[in-house]
């Protein structure tokens, strides 16, 4: 019974700082021996602390409501040095050996546990796990800890790094911390480091007696976008006694406020233009062979879904080389899709050609047998897509504002492919083929152009970028049998509220409608968002039958 | 001289009274076999058939609503799953309301669904519900309402071909999305369902099965009679000539629009009812019914019966279902690929559907009948809506 209660306990404090851990934890291993018996500890534990040694003897004999005095002048005494060892006692990877009470880190490296002494730094030979004891942390000490690898780590050649620990250190300033930061504040040369320990020491100085000291900490915090800083002043507001220092931090908040507000716009600005660009990666090839050829490809979503199947194989043939994966993916898909349409073309559409509705029949009839053919070799579950480390992530830019970094390339990268894409229309001869034939096809016959080739190639063109648009999707989304589908609806919504057969209309079209989307999220919920897009480009076409920029001249009759 | 060759082939086809005659007595036969006969005779009709039957003359209505306006106008409306829905829906909420206390929570005001998301009133398009007859004015209104206004906005301004299809598309699609959410007050994903007794009648007595499924087989004669004399006199053959030329039946002096948009309603009507219908019979409706790919499988059953021939719809409704039925038994993975191709191959031959093959046929074998140019306009005209232009 009482076994069960310490996993349980242990269970619930792993859970609990798992949440507000600032790196990645792992999980506490319950050593069944610490759990089960309480190990006998001596009653005055910090007696005589002369050295490192004592000290660290010491802790392994501490009861866990004591241990905080001990690591209080581990820290002082030991100073950077001690610096792995804090992190590996928050991470729950500090033992001692149970004979000779040395502490040690220990780490799993290929499956086999090795222990390293934290003075020693030498690696014990052959210690098995049931020679050692853990040594206990709980949320009270977790907390110090970290304060502590904060104040360890301000003097961090890396500025960065030095930036997370002043950071981390603004939510509990003790005046050990405050210390500390005064101490390296002249020898500081970051200017982005400096203004966090400013910051901080304002913090600090916001509590203090004198109302002119009180006064410039606000002035200080009102430059600064951090959470901690928006709740002091909020609390100054509140309870502050001098009106000055309340005007200035009323003055301060609303600063504060409307600048995040304004990052609040522009976050959502992004995820429009993300959900933007995933619209224009989906909706361009239809654009083509829809607006260009005239020729409905309701299969079209089902390219797309080839393409994020082709990543997924792509990274299945490759496990070790996810990096480059895309690198490969993106042609292959781009050849997968455009081959699958090119002979979607030669069977089908081409003894379709001007019988639209028909055409539209068959190719949804093509959808499904893709869509079943997907289910049946992959299984109907959907399949995870691993991100390359380069594409996750996120890009700070302040405290409120942080663009996730996938969304960002895939911007960028439908940018790309539409500007190839204008490119090969514009500049090559295919290009001149294929707008030749779709502004006069018995014409551009007559000239002596192969009108059957260039159906082909405009319908391999077409597929082979929804191929490439799969690719960023399975970026994005997991990857099953019904990933077309749920775009193949909104990618003709883009098409058709554009203009049929202009690229740039797509273009326009698909930011817009992202950008829509994304801004009546937060008003009217996730599904009713799309729903009143929906509705909206219904009565748009109504209104406009041609979309937003209409063909002009004879080609649009 | 197309144009009077097709008006010759469309009366020619519809023989619309023996086909009438061979329903009812299916009808009456199947009925009789399910209540009348013992059960270990070899006419028995199991309730589960019935049911099935019922089901079928409910999609066989809902391919006639389809052919009425695809074959005979050209309007091909990947939307109908809504309007049937929608009836649906309508006669879900009245057999909703005919729970009553009988619940699992035991309101006799609120049905279960929305106990659980602890409402305490009726919402006020709940209201009245509970009467019979409001709940099938409501059947016919809701779709027809709807039908008007898209119809009304699509047709005055132009839109035709393939974008009207992504349109009424989109359309179900949205509605799809709105029924899924819980806040709509249908029941959410889970729909309506659960239901008791339908005037008083317990929807799971063989009785009422039997009833049911007849009055099914009788509405569908009734309709389809109804739609053969609407497509035969005049408004039908203005009907008809909307559909091979639009711009020249405007240029005549017809409102083009304004006969779309009553056909178009008329053939929303025809879903709601068949939505109807098929509620109380399967036992109930959900969003699913919203989903795209339900319309779109309409429009397949009456590409393989044959469109423009309303019989054609009702056959071609009555096979794919019925295939669809054991195929899915036998192999369930299968019945996607069977149906894909089913997609391409009546498209790319068969593009008159059986009922085409079938005059083919006999046309064959009666080549001195002069009246008859079927075989040829078969091939030369098998689209006849759109000519030209790239869309």
């Amino acid at each position: 019974m009482r076994r069960l209660f310490a996993i349980l306990c242990c269970y619930v404090a792993t859970s609990l700082t798992s949440v507000h851990a600032d790196e990645p934890m792992t999980t506490v291993d319950a050593d069944p021996a610490t759990l089960t018996t309480v190990s006998p500890l001596p009653s005055d534990p910090v007696a005589e602390p002369v050295s490192v040694e004592t000290l660290l003897q010491s802790l392994t004999e501490v009861k866990l409501s004591k241990a905080l005095p001990v690591l209080k002048q581990l820290e002082s005494l030991g100073g950077v040095a001690l610096l792995p060892m804090f992190k590996g006692m928050l991470e729950g990877d500090l033992y001692f050996v149970k004979s000779s009470k040395e502490v040690v880190m220990i780490s799993t490296i290929k499956g086999e546990l090795t222990a390293q002494g934290v003075l020693s730094k030498q690696p014990l030979p052959g210690v098995s796990k049931n020679q050692l004891k853990k040594i206990r942390v709980n949320n009270k000490l977790r907390g110090f800890l970290r304060q502590a690898i904060a104040r360890l780590q301000i003097s961090h050649p890396d500025a960065s790094k030095r930036l997370a620990a002043v950071q981390a250190l603004l939510t509990h300033l003790s005046d050990e911390t405050i210390a500390t930061l005064e101490r390296v504040r002249p020898q500081e040369q970051d200017e982005d480091v400096q203004a966090m320990i400013d910051l901080a020491l304002a913090l600090h100085q916001s509590d203090s007696a004198d109302p002119a000291v009180r006064l410039a900490a606000v002035y200080v915090m009102a430059d600064s976008l951090e959470s901690d800083a928006r709740n002091k002043l909020v609390k100054i507001i509140e309870h502050d006694t001098d009106p000055k220092v309340k005007a200035a931090a009323t003055k301060a908040l609303k600063q504060i406020n409307e600048e995040i507000e304004f990052y609040g716009f522009i976050d959502q600005l992004f995820f429009g233009l993300s959900l933007g660009s995933v619209l224009l990666l989906a909706a361009i090839g239809l654009a083509i062979t829809f607006g260009v050829m005239g020729v409905i490809n309701m299969a079209h979503g089902e390219m797309i879904m080839l393409g994020a199947y082709t990543t997924y194989v792509v990274q299945l043939m490759m496990p070790n080389a996810i990096e480059y994966s895309l690198w490969v993916a993106i042609p292959l898909a781009f050849v997968v899709s455009g081959l699958v349409g090119v002979l979607i073309e030669r069977g089908v559409i081409r003894h379709l050609h001007g019988r639209p509705l028909e055409t539209l029949l068959a190719t949804f009839g093509i959808s499904l047998i893709l869509q079943q053919l997907v289910r049946s070799v992959f299984s109907p579950l959907n399949r995870q897509v691993a991100s390359p480390e380069w594409m996750s992530g996120t890009l700070d830019i302040n405290p409120i504002l942080s663009l996730t970094l996938n969304r960002l390339y895939i911007l960028a990268f439908a940018l790309l492919v539409f500007g190839l894409l204008l490119l090969i229309l514009r500049k090559t001869s295919l290009g001149l083929n294929v707008r030749a034939v779709s502004q006069n096809r018995d014409m551009a016959k007559a000239m002596g152009i192969r009108t059957d080739w260039v159906d082909a190639m405009t319908f391999g063109l077409g597929s082979g970028i929804a191929g490439i648009a799969g690719v960023a999707l399975s970026q994005l989304t997991n990857v099953g049998p019904n990933l077309g589908q749920a775009y193949i609806i909104d990618s003709f919504m883009v098409v058709v509220f554009g203009g049929v057969g202009n690229l740039w209309g797509t273009l326009v079209a698909a930011f817009s409608l992202g950008v829509a989307n994304k801004f009546l999220e937060p008003v009217t919920g996730a599904v009713l968002a799309s729903i009143f897009v929906l509705i909206f480009i219904i009565l748009f076409i109504q209104k406009r039958p041609k979309g937003l920029f209409p063909q002009k001249g004879r080609a649009a009759e | 001289m197309n144009q009077l060759m097709r008006f010759s082939r469309l009366h020619g086809d519809s023989k619309v009274a023996p086909f009438v005659a061979i329903l009812v007595v299916l009808t009456l036969l199947a009925s009789m076999g399910n209540l009348l006969m013992p059960e270990d005779s070899a006419f028995y009709v199991s309730t589960y058939t019935i049911t099935l039957l019922g089901k079928y003359l409910c999609y066989a209505m809902l391919a006639l609503a389809v052919d009425v306006i695809w074959g005979y106008c050209g309007i091909l409306s990947l939307g109908h799953g809504a309007f049937f829905a929608l009836g649906g829906y309508a006669m879900g909420m009245y057999l909703m309301r005919q729970i009553g206390d009988r619940g699992v929570y035991g309101n006799p005001e609120l049905p279960d669904f929305m106990v659980f998301l602890n409402w305490t009133e009726l919402p006020w398009f709940w209201q009245g519900m509970d009467q019979f007859w409001f709940a099938m004015l409501m059947v016919l209104l809701v779709p027809g309402i709807l039908a008007f206004i898209f119809g009304w906005l699509a047709f005055r301004s132009r839109v035709t071909g393939v974008y009207l299809s992504i349109m009424t598309q989109a359309l179900t699609y949205a509605l799809l999305l709105a029924f899924f959410r819980n806040e709509m007050g249908f029941g959410g994903n889970n729909g309506l369902t659960d239901f008791k007794d339908i005037l008083g009648f317990d929807l799971q007595a063989d009785t009422t099965r039997v009833t049911l499924f007849a009055i099914t087989a009788l509405l569908l004669a009734v309709i389809l009679v109804v739609s053969h004399k609407i497509l035969q006199s005049r408004m039908g053959k203005v009907i008809v000539a909307i559909r091979d030329g639009e711009s020249r039946a405007r240029f005549i002096g017809y409102r083009t629009e304004r006969f779309k948009v009553w056909l178009f309603v008329y053939s929303a009507l025809i879903a709601g009812i068949a939505g109807a219908l098929y509620v109380p019979q399967v036992g109930i409706i959900n969003p699913g019914e919203f989903s795209p790919l339900n319309s779109i499988e309409m429009v397949i059953w009456v590409a393989v019966g044959g469109r423009g021939t309303l019989i054609g719809a009702i056959v071609g409704a009555l096979l794919v279902n019925f295939a669809k039925t054991k195929f899915t038994a036998i192999m369930p993975d299968g019945w996607l690929f069977a149906l894909g191709a089913l997609f391409v191959f009546v498209t790319l031959y068969l593009p008159q559907g059986l009922m085409g093959l079938y005059k083919k046929m006999m046309d064959k074998r009666r080549p001195d009948n002069s009246d008859s140019h079927g075989s040829d306009t078969e091939g030369k005209n098998a689209e006849p809506a759109v000519k030209g232009g790239n869309v």
